[in-house]
């Protein structure tokens, strides 16, 4: 939802603009509309609170890697478009073979890297290997594990075999960037396809995109973007406020929002996010393994209420861990609703008339904590006690996630497509429902979408009547631009970006 | 040792910034390897100190690029901050200070003390949100916060996203500093040899110039050297609120990620300065003062 209303792409007001200086110039008897120009030749000041830690993402650069370069700077065989639809990127075409297990692709021609080799199928053959590789960081190598053999029959063509059907592999392939193979060091430069190459980058502060002298697609309607990095949210809503950044990713502080709202100078989107707040119990130990403990939890949390004082009349309730923009959603909200009566006499019946008490693992940044303490404060009126353990987020990593060593945590999920999770009987929440992880495993080899999307379906439904995590709300995601800016992305799917449309009329 | 032992008792492991929720048991133990935080902490520790001793700094962790490079990237920010603000603070304090002792008995100069009083008590960064909400937000005379890309290719841009930062710290800098000119002015005034001075016929102003100064600037000195020496430590609170990109966030971002070569390279870097701007202090204060450097030679007092 947006509070501009689009006329074929463009705002009312650009399209005002553009109508005043059309006829304006076509009087002039010139060529080109002058505010045509403005905006070609604007550089887009885009400011985020995400700083990639390196350029390569497959060597733990982080998400701001991918909201920076996924898209702008590499591209991949498919691209994941903002409404979350998988189209082909450098892939012109594609192939199946009848069992699921060979996919021939064909490239695009005449396309070539930043450096100014072309693009050839042995370099689709390399990016790919990279992110298998052993020494790959990327969270996306194990999507990939049925891929065994990758042939470059020809120049243009490249042909994966895999161990066994995998539907998701153009989806998974949109993660993968095609980088060129002669690359040498790819953490502190780049060479991609994409629309833009990497210009001036300053660690700590900024980093450039510059116009890539030859794209083979669509030329950007910008001269250039440059992400500017922020650590603390108040400094960047500042250089909003103040004209040095034109637009700003992912707005994180809902208090915020009040300077931009009803200000006729900043346009306020509020779209899809894929990143859920998970109160997450450790299914494996005690008292977290009976479902009705965890089913009573989920009842006992006015959802609603939590929501509204942590982000007003933003984000969206969820009843399981799947999200609007994934295929396989469903409205679950009212499979385990707010009831604090029902999640008593469910404890009762779980043997805990009483209550219990357990530790909760909260990480040391927002919302964790005040998410916490509104848990704590709700869960007391069913007799249950919370004792709060804050921790940073490096700790959460060894203690919660490799060790295991928790009873319940809290953390934001933030991929697209992540259910899968939930088939993973060793993932650090240890849900194991044997009927979940046969069809999350038979969805990847389903034959055809619909089929994925009715096993996941089912799996999505499966894990919310076992309440397997406490699923507490999908986040916004809100972009926040001066109202001249216009063409962002708006829903920020997997962090990613796009820049090539943003354009920015002339005040 | 002590650096060493400090940032391995932080919970967590530096590995972990490598890899995401999602990574397999593999890929984790695959990234403990390339920072060698699998190693036992004794290996860990001979590597450290092999290194510090032949001055490698090393690759970051995380970003993989070279620690002494960036630090020095850092500094081009750091330094001019600190000096900069450092240089405002003494320009204000030290006239300012005079003033306050000389005039304590009229209104301004006990309006002086007080404001300076004032200076002392409120945080830095309070200073500085304050200062972005009057310049840059209200009157749009400075920028927010930000640096410009290309660092100091143009003095002016560079000037223009250092002025509010450095007039956040040198208003604070410079109130704790008029209190130590101020006193010292005042030990001064009190003195037998000013009173000496006058007696022999020195007018009030001159003989405070040509006897006061010299004499009030020792103690002064040396709490510059630490004033500044702390104001360049103090600078991670300021490069947060005006997203400066300097040694401070640098700091904060290897702990976070438990990049211990970064980490142990900022430690090491201000350290080394922190020493040289003591020992410059030291010199400057032998040279004012003749007594100090008999002293250092051996001779007699």
């Amino acid at each position: 939802m947006t509070k501009t209303n689009f006329i074929g792409g463009l705002t009312r007001r650009q399209f005002g603009t553009r109508a005043f200086f059309a006829s304006a110039a076509m009087m002039a008897m010139l060529a080109v509309s002058p505010a045509v120009l403005a905006q070609a030749t604007a550089v887009i000041e885009i400011g985020s609170l995400y700083e990639p830690q390196n350029l390569d993402n497959t060597a733990g650069a982080g998400q701001g890697i991918n909201e920076a370069f996924n898209g702008n700077v590499y591209e991949a065989l498919f691209t994941l478009t903002d409404k979350g639809t998988v189209e082909k990127g450098l892939a012109a075409d594609y192939s199946v073979s009848d069992d699921g297990l060979v996919y021939t692709f064909k490239l695009q021609s005449g396309v070539t890297f930043h450096s100014g080799d072309p693009l050839t199928s042995a370099d689709v053959k390399f990016s790919i290997e990279r992110v298998t590789a052993e020494a790959s960081k990327s969270s996306r190598k194990k999507s990939l594990s049925t891929i065994t053999k990758i042939e470059t029959p020809d120049d243009q063509t490249v042909v994966i075999t895999l161990s066994e059907r995998s539907i998701s592999l153009p989806y998974n392939l949109s993660y993968v960037w095609i980088v060129n193979d002669a690359a040498k060091s790819l953490t502190d430069a780049e060479d991609g396809t994409g629309p833009y190459k990497l210009g001036e980058w300053r660690r700590g502060s900024s980093l450039a995109l510059d116009l890539a002298p030859k794209y083979w697609g669509t030329a950007p309607t910008n001269a250039g973007v440059v992400f500017n990095y922020f650590t603390d949210a108040t400094a960047l809503n500042n250089a909003l406020l103040t004209g040095a950044v034109d637009v700003i990713t992912s707005v994180q502080s809902p208090d915020a929002l009040s300077q931009f709202k009803d200000n006729a100078g900043f346009t306020v989107t509020n779209g899809q996010s894929t990143t859920k707040e998970v109160l997450a119990f450790n299914d494996r130990v005690a008292p977290f393994d009976n479902v009705k403990v965890r089913k009573a939890i989920a009842r006992a949390v006015d959802k609603k209420k939590l929501l509204q004082s942590i982000w007003g009349d933003y984000g969206t309730l969820i009843g399981s861990f799947v999200p609007p923009t994934d295929p396989w959603y469903v409205d679950l909200t009212g499979v385990d609703p707010y009831d604090p009566e029902s999640a008593k006499a469910l404890l009762a019946e779980a043997g805990f008339a009483n209550g219990f008490s357990f530790t909760l693992d909260t990480p040391d940044y927002d919302p964790h904590p005040v998410v916490a303490e509104f848990l704590k404060s709700e869960l007391a009126k069913v007799g249950v006690t919370v004792d709060i353990k804050i921790i940073t987020a490096n700790e959460w990593y060894t203690k919660v996630y490799q060790a295991k060593d928790f009873q319940a945590t809290l953390q934001e999920h933030v991929n697209h497509r992540d259910i899968v999770f939930y088939g993973n009987p060793d993932f650090y929440w240890g849900y194991n429902n044997p009927q979940v992880v046969d069809l999350i495993k038979q969805s990847e080899s389903a034959a055809t979408i619909d089929d994925q999307n009715a096993k996941l379906t089912e799996a999505n439904k499966l894990i919310a009547e076992d309440a397997a995590s406490g699923w507490l709300y999908l986040y916004p995601q809100i972009v926040v631009s001066a109202s001249n800016v216009s063409g962002y992305p708006i829903n920020g799917l997997n962090s990613q970006f796009y820049a090539a449309n943003i354009v920015k009329a002339a005040k | 040792m002590v650096l060493f032992v400090l940032l391995r008792l932080l919970p967590g492991d530096p590995a972990n910034a490598l890899v995401g929720v999602g990574a397999t048991p593999e890929q984790i133990a695959a990234a403990r390897q390339q920072v060698g935080s699998d190693l036992p902490l004794t290996s860990q520790f001979l590597n450290f100190i092999t290194s510090m001793a032949r001055f490698e700094l090393g690759n970051s962790f995380v970003s993989k690029a070279p620690v002494a490079g960036e630090i020095l990237d850092r500094l081009s920010v750091t330094v001019p901050l600190t000096l900069l603000a450092f240089t405002l603070a003494v320009v204000l304090a030290v006239p300012l200070g005079i003033l306050a002792a000389v005039r304590a008995d009229r209104w301004y100069g006990v309006a002086i003390s007080t404001v300076s009083q004032l200076g002392l008590a409120i945080p830095v960064f309070w200073v500085g949100i304050l200062l972005v909400t009057v310049f840059a937000i209200n009157l749009k005379l400075f920028p927010s916060g930000g640096y410009p890309r290309q660092g100091w290719a143009d003095p002016m841009d560079a000037l223009r996203d250092l002025a509010l930062p450095v007039l956040t710290v040198g208003i604070v800098m410079a109130s704790s500093l008029l209190r130590y000119v101020r006193s010292a002015t005042q030990d001064v005034l009190d003195s037998d040899y000013l009173r000496t001075a006058r007696a022999l016929g020195s007018g009030h102003l001159e003989a405070l110039v040509r006897h006061g100064i010299r004499n009030g600037a020792v103690p002064v000195i040396s709490i510059l050297g630490i004033e500044l020496a702390s104001t360049f430590l103090g600078a991670v609170v300021v490069e947060k609120v005006f997203a400066l990109p300097g040694l401070g966030s640098m700091l904060l971002l290897a702990i976070s990620q438990r990049d211990y070569p970064n980490v142990q390279g900022v430690l090491f870097t201000s350290t080394l300065l922190v020493l040289l701007i003591g020992f410059a202090a030291d010199v400057i204060q032998r040279l004012v003062d003749p007594r100090l450097r008999d002293r250092s030679t051996g001779g007699v007092p």
